[in-house]
């Protein structure tokens, strides 16, 4: 099939306006990192009047940078495995049995993602606090807190991609293994996480991006000590000053670990919304 | 959506002849009959923890007095009925007249970012479907602003929408389309919906391009070899072949972005620092406003359970529609 030159100068002329319109933001975060502060207080100007990496070294101080990149990498580090290691029982479940209430649980669990998250923020702010103050366990301010909340908004979308995994992977293994007198356990982890491996990764990434950039929660359910980035960024804006260069800066540096992570894992999310979205 | 393909008739638990004596068998059956539920036990419980008993909460909430004087110990908060939603829906009072303001900015708003994302979404997935030099470059330039997190990519839109020092301003200015000495203000008045918009389609476009992908992927090429031969041009291989094998993908696809768009809250939260000017002024900012601020809990609550009505309203809808549309093609 040829394309014809309309097609192609179209294609062009749409590609390239895409382009820009990504690329702007993306070069503004990038080289305003390098400008030094008098280049981010007065008129934007598209290069830097010198190239400096000094934002990337005041960052540190001017707001506890370290304090938050440590909590959030605590906090979505352990929601991303936490979640995904339940989310790979569930879709176990649901790809290989046929049960009573498995639509009812598959329905569910899909339909909290559609709750306004306004909705149950009240709330869970309210139970966590009361909880605390019954039996000490720390929920409220805490990365605990926080951590059990994120693994919830990554779970039902891991579990239905995994289950599209699943599903891919034919039973004539499964049933290879019980022949071998394999358990359903034993046939999960020897059989179905091994074939399972990529898809299994795409879902772990996309619970740590969902934590990592949460902000509702994360803007009312932390505290100083317990505060991620999330929160912590907004703090270059000071009422004095505005560090825009340091606030550049410092998204870079938040950015790059998980933007390299999806794009390196991208065509596994393709992979797994085709086997979700066929369906 | 929530179906698997399950291959074959549905099968009882227990293994076909091969694995034994029957008094073996009958054993393995009642344990395997329960032990998907025991492997769904932690993500139910989660769910319910986190999501269903706190929704539950949330409505018995939405029927107490639940104000500042009753938040240390809300046992004490006397019960007030329907009260709440009364405040909720008298448009005629100041409270009910901001909300129903904020509830049409917000169906404007997901109407719009909704319908630019997706267009977006289909010209480059369909701009990408040919093999060219720097295709794959393109695939991840696009995706990147999805893989971003929200505020780092806000806090930058932010920047550039400053008025005397951002990137907009600047570009327009040099573009001759603004008066360089009387810079129009972005974040603030009649512009601020503009500007949220803006960031809103950047930030969800690269989804829906990720989904339509994946949908063409599974379109015949013969399909399209097919069409050629009839002589059909870009706009009719569009409408009579693209189109109709994506429909299952933008089924889901609209519904998601609508429901993830409509419940916005990031984007505006970070945009303008908190509380949003009037004319950008999101049902889920405007509820966290209402509820945080004047410490009005049961409203606030109230309110968030309307929200999730008429959410809950226009997806069965929406479903019953395109379920019904989808049989009859």
């Amino acid at each position: 099939m040829r394309e014809s030159t309309g097609e192609r100068w179209a294609r062009r002329i749409v590609l390239s306006l895409l382009t820009l319109f990504v690329v702007a933001p993306l070069y503004v975060m990038l080289s305003s990192g390098l400008k030094p502060l008098r280049d981010v207080q007065g008129p934007f100007t598209w290069l830097p009047s010198r190239v400096t990496f000094q934002p990337f070294v005041d960052m540190w101080q001017t707001v506890p940078l370290g304090r938050y990149l440590v909590n959030s990498l605590l906090v979505a580090s352990s929601a991303a495995v936490v979640s995904v290691a339940i989310a790979i029982f569930a879709a176990f479940a649901i790809s290989r049995y046929r049960f009573r209430g498995r639509q009812l649980f598959s329905v569910t669990v899909l339909s909290t993602q559609m709750f306004p998250g306004i909705l149950f923020l009240l709330p869970l702010f309210l139970i966590y606090v009361n909880l605390g103050n019954a039996t000490g366990i720390e929920l409220y301010a805490s990365r605990l807190g926080l951590t059990i909340t994120y693994l919830t908004f990554s779970l039902p979308f891991s579990i239905w991609m995994l289950v599209g995994y699943f599903d891919s992977i034919p039973r004539g293994l499964d049933e290879a293994a019980q022949v071998d007198g394999a358990g359903p356990l034993r046939t999960l982890f020897q059989v179905i996480l091994p074939t399972a491996v990529p898809g299994i990764v795409a879902v772990t990434v996309y619970a740590f991006m969902t934590a990592w950039g949460e902000v509702l929660f994360a803007s009312v359910m932390t505290d100083e000590h317990s505060r991620t980035l999330a929160v912590g960024l907004q703090g270059y804006a000071t009422q004095y000053n505005v560090y825009w260069n340091q606030a550049m800066a410092a998204s870079v540096v938040v950015s790059i670990p998980v933007v390299i992570g999806f794009l390196a894992l991208q065509r596994y999310f393709v992979a797994g919304l085709t086997a979700g979205a066929v369906k | 959506m929530a179906t698997t393909t399950a291959p074959g008739p549905v099968r009882p638990a227990g293994r076909p002849a091969q694995d034994g004596p029957p008094s073996r068998r009958k054993r393995r059956t009642v344990r395997r009959s329960y032990l998907p539920y025991l492997l769904l036990v932690p993500a139910a419980l989660l769910e319910l923890g986190i999501h269903v008993v706190p929704m539950l909460v949330g409505v018995w909430m939405s029927l107490l007095e639940l104000t500042q004087f009753h938040i240390r110990d809300w046992s004490t908060a006397p019960f007030a009925g329907f009260e709440n939603y009364r405040v909720t829906f008298d448009f005629d009072s100041a409270t009910g007249k901001d909300l129903l303001h904020s509830f049409w900015v917000t169906a404007l708003y997901t109407t719009l970012s909704v319908g630019f994302s997706w267009m977006l979404g289909l010209a480059a997935a369909v701009f990408l479907q040919r093999p060219f030099k720097g295709r794959a470059l393109l695939r991840t330039l696009f995706l990147t602003p999805y893989a971003l997190p929200v505020y780092t990519a806000v806090i930058t839109w932010t920047f550039m929408f400053q008025r005397d020092t951002g990137l907009v301003n600047h570009a327009l200015d040099q573009l001759g389309l603004i008066d360089g000495a009387n810079p129009p203000f972005w974040l603030i008045g009649e512009n601020s919906f503009v500007a949220l918009l803006i960031v809103s389609v950047w930030k969800s476009w690269p989804f829906a391009f990720l989904c339509l992908m994946a949908g063409l992927q599974n379109v015949p090429p013969e399909l399209y070899e097919a069409s050629a031969i009839d002589g059909a041009n870009f706009w009719r291989r569009l409408r009579d072949v693209t189109l109709p094998m994506l429909r299952p993908v933008n089924q889901v696809l609209l519904l998601v972005l609508f429901l993830w768009t409509f419940n916005d809250f990031n984007t505006p939260y970070v945009l303008f620092g908190g509380s949003a000017p009037r004319q950008a002024d999101l049902i889920s900012i405007h509820i966290y406003q209402s509820s945080f601020v004047t410490w009005n809990f049961g409203l606030g609550s109230a309110m968030s359970v309307a929200l999730l009505l008429f959410l809950l309203v226009v997806t069965a809808v929406y479903l019953l529609v395109t379920n019904r549309r989808r049989e009859h093609a």
